[in-house]
């Protein structure tokens, strides 16, 4: 267990640093100085180089860019507000990003439970198959087709909920992009409770719980529904890559002041800065939450420990 | 045998034989015929009618994406500047009353009820004899024409997705798994690193490098698509090649290279065949999605998140715009999907139950 764990905290920092070497590099290789004025000597350039460090040694300077961008010190804006220090701006965003996240998170793994749970206890039946292709189109249709269905009957012609996002209704105006991220989330939970909870109906723990007179609900939360529950990790992965990409399309279309829509933006008038930073945050995130699930994985069931480092070596 | 005092003993008479009627159910052995793999995946493909519907409606489509811009005078990227924002118009049907080129306009003192093309009032709009099936765009353009047009880009997303799988992703799993031990340590720790980056991340960083485009999404995909791919491979490669047939083809002195295309591959082609198949909705969808976000292919060309980020800037006045690529799309994705979910039910019936 202690050799998987290290091997895998020593995958992750060396895939952080990785992405970290790409994006110096990026800087490195950049045409032109910072000081590619025409009026300075070459002594003013040296000693303005070495007023900002830039005349030591590339490993020196990349040991100072890695622990810039590990405090979080991403330097300024060029264009989208100028001179303002990145992690200012990303401060005043992060919490919106965070929070429809959540919601969407919340909203489609309940209601994704449910419909698995019902698909699987009316299994072959036509709430199977409707839950089936329910999950189907949600798992196939981007998350902006459902947007902009929404927001064009829901929103616009019926005005039930506002088109756009406003500080001033932040709960209203949150529901249609959190319905709309959600479906991915519960489109895949609902394909995977349904298949883990018919597995293990079929096991003869459940075979033992019902002849000992269990039933009702206690069988299926209890019994059921625990252990169908235990591998959902594997799940997560693609579901943080989808609400990854879903967030930048869904901040967009509801004019959402969050981190997705910053890099939209920083993409779409060059903001590097900005866009680097935000690649990173993403990176760090992603890579984050894949060690924890790998941790999580040999914490809760053995099992999947040995098979996954059989699988490995 | 025959001359066994067993034998002798056994005599038969008449009475110890009677007539079972049919009905009481006499368990006879039914024969079938032997059928060949293939032909038994075909015919469980067949019976998905999910994935019939998929099958037939990605014909339609690419059928559509090949001749669809050629059966209008119109090119995707003419832009007629008299004639802008002109909503669908098809002969016959417009007599029905629907697509007859009338919109409702949504303003701010009510609702406006107009016909860009036929004046009430008699006067010539000089558009009495003009049609366009899904109408124009804000340019002036056609619909129609630019809704195929797109559609070829998405299908050579497809293409490419396909090709990466294929050519990329099987090779690399199936040599890591082959070889084992240094090799497959290596290459592993390797697409484990690369897995480790967000696919957004990846397209982000070499958007800042390449100018956005076709080559760039194709560079995206090559860098990631091909992991999942490798990876089943790979644990197919692991289960395969310790079984006797390999053994023995080894023994008969077949080279590395033979035994790992020749023996193993065919082995495994239903998986990878499935595995193709999930990618390219995944890949069609990163197009979408960066097309959406500003960095699909170039303009005038036409793609299908493109032209759904175009219409969507003005989706609540002229919703019909809209309409056909996101359609198109839609129908693509869910058809990919159904196909791929049939095939992986074709190819390994045991996962069905599941």
């Amino acid at each position: 267990m202690k050799k998987y764990l290290l091997k895998r905290i020593l995958i992750s920092i060396a895939t952080l640093l990785i992405i970290l070497v790409i994006l110096f590099l990026r800087l490195e290789f950049m045409p032109g100085s910072p000081f590619n004025d025409e009026k300075l000597t070459t002594a003013q350039v040296e000693l303005l180089n070495a007023k900002y460090g830039l005349d030591k040694p590339v490993l020196v300077r990349f040991g100072n860019y890695v622990k810039n961008m590990l405090t979080g010190d991403f330097g300024v804006s060029y264009t989208i507000s100028k001179n303002t220090p990145i992690s200012t701006l990303l401060m005043s965003r992060l919490p919106i990003s965070v929070k429809i996240g959540g919601q969407a998170v919340l909203l489609g793994t309940f209601f994704g439970l449910i419909l698995g749970i019902i698909a699987a206890l009316k299994h072959n039946t036509i709430w199977d198959t409707l839950t089936t292709v329910i999950s189907v189109i949600g798992v196939s249709l981007p998350s902006y087709v459902f947007a902009l269905g929404l927001s064009y009957t829901l929103g616009f012609k019926f005005e039930l909920f506002p088109l756009l996002y406003s500080s001033k209704l932040p709960f209203e105006s949150s529901i249609l992009p959190t319905i709309s991220l959600s479906m991915f989330t519960l489109a895949s939970i609902a394909r995977f409770t349904r298949t883990e909870m018919i597995e293990v109906m079929g096991s003869d723990y459940i075979q033992l719980a019902e002849s000992k007179g269990i039933s009702g609900i206690h069988l299926i939360v209890r019994h059921q529904l625990r252990n169908a529950l235990i591998p959902i990790i594997t799940v997560l992965a693609p579901l943080i890559v989808g609400l990854m990409t879903g967030s930048l399309v869904i901040e967009k279309i509801f004019s959402i002041p969050g981190i997705g829509s910053l890099l939209v933006t920083a993409i779409q008038s060059n903001d590097y800065n900005v866009i680097i930073a935000i690649a990173f945050i993403y990176s760090a995130m992603y890579i984050g939450i894949m060690l924890l699930v790998d941790i999580l994985y040999g914490v809760i069931d053995p099992r999947i420990r040995l098979a996954k480092e059989e699988s490995h070596e | 045998m025959s001359d066994t005092p067993l034998d002798e003993k056994m005599i038969f008479l008449e009475g110890d034989f009677e007539f079972v009627p049919r009905e009481k159910g006499v368990h006879i052995d039914e024969t079938f015929s032997n059928q060949s793999y293939w032909k038994d995946v075909s015919k469980r493909f067949f019976r998905n009618k999910g994935a019939v519907m998929g099958l037939i409606s990605i014909a339609i489509i690419i059928i559509m994406a090949i001749i669809g811009p050629n059966l209008n005078a119109y090119t995707y990227d003419a832009q007629i500047i008299t004639q802008q924002n002109l909503p669908p118009r098809i002969p016959v049907i417009e007599k029905l009353g629907i697509f007859d080129g009338s919109e409702k306009l949504y303003t701010s003192t009510g609702i406006i009820d107009q016909n860009k093309y036929i004046s009430e009032d008699g006067s010539v709009t000089g558009l009495e004899d003009v049609y366009y099936w899904f109408g124009t765009d804000v340019l002036g353009r056609d619909i129609f024409t630019r809704t195929w047009v797109g559609t070829r880009i998405s299908l050579y997303i497809s293409l490419m997705a396909v090709l990466i799988d294929m050519v990329f992703g099987l090779s690399y799993g199936l040599i890591s798994g082959y070889f084992g031990g240094k090799v497959d340590n290596a290459m592993q720790r390797f697409a484990e690193i690369l897995n480790g980056i967000p696919n957004l991340v990846v397209v982000t960083l070499l958007i800042i490098v390449l100018k956005p485009g076709l080559l760039t999404i194709t560079f995206s995909l090559m860098i990631t698509g091909w992991i999942g791919m490798s990876r089943i491979a790979r644990a197919q490669m692991l289960k395969l090649k310790q079984q006797e047939f390999v053994l023995a083809s080894r023994t008969l002195g077949a080279k590395d290279f033979f035994i790992i295309f020749r023996e193993i591959l065919p082995n495994i082609f239903g998986q990878i065949i499935t595995n193709t198949m999930f990618s390219i909705p995944t890949a069609i969808f990163t197009e979408a999605f960066l097309a959406f976000i500003g960095l699909g292919v170039p303009v005038p060309m036409a793609s299908l998140g493109l032209l759904i980020s175009d219409a969507f800037k003005s989706f609540t006045t002229h919703p019909y715009m809209i309409i056909p690529p996101v359609v198109v799309l839609a129908v693509l994705m869910l058809s990919f999907n159904m196909l791929a979910d049939g095939l992986r039910d074709a190819f390994d019936p045991k996962m069905k139950e599941m």
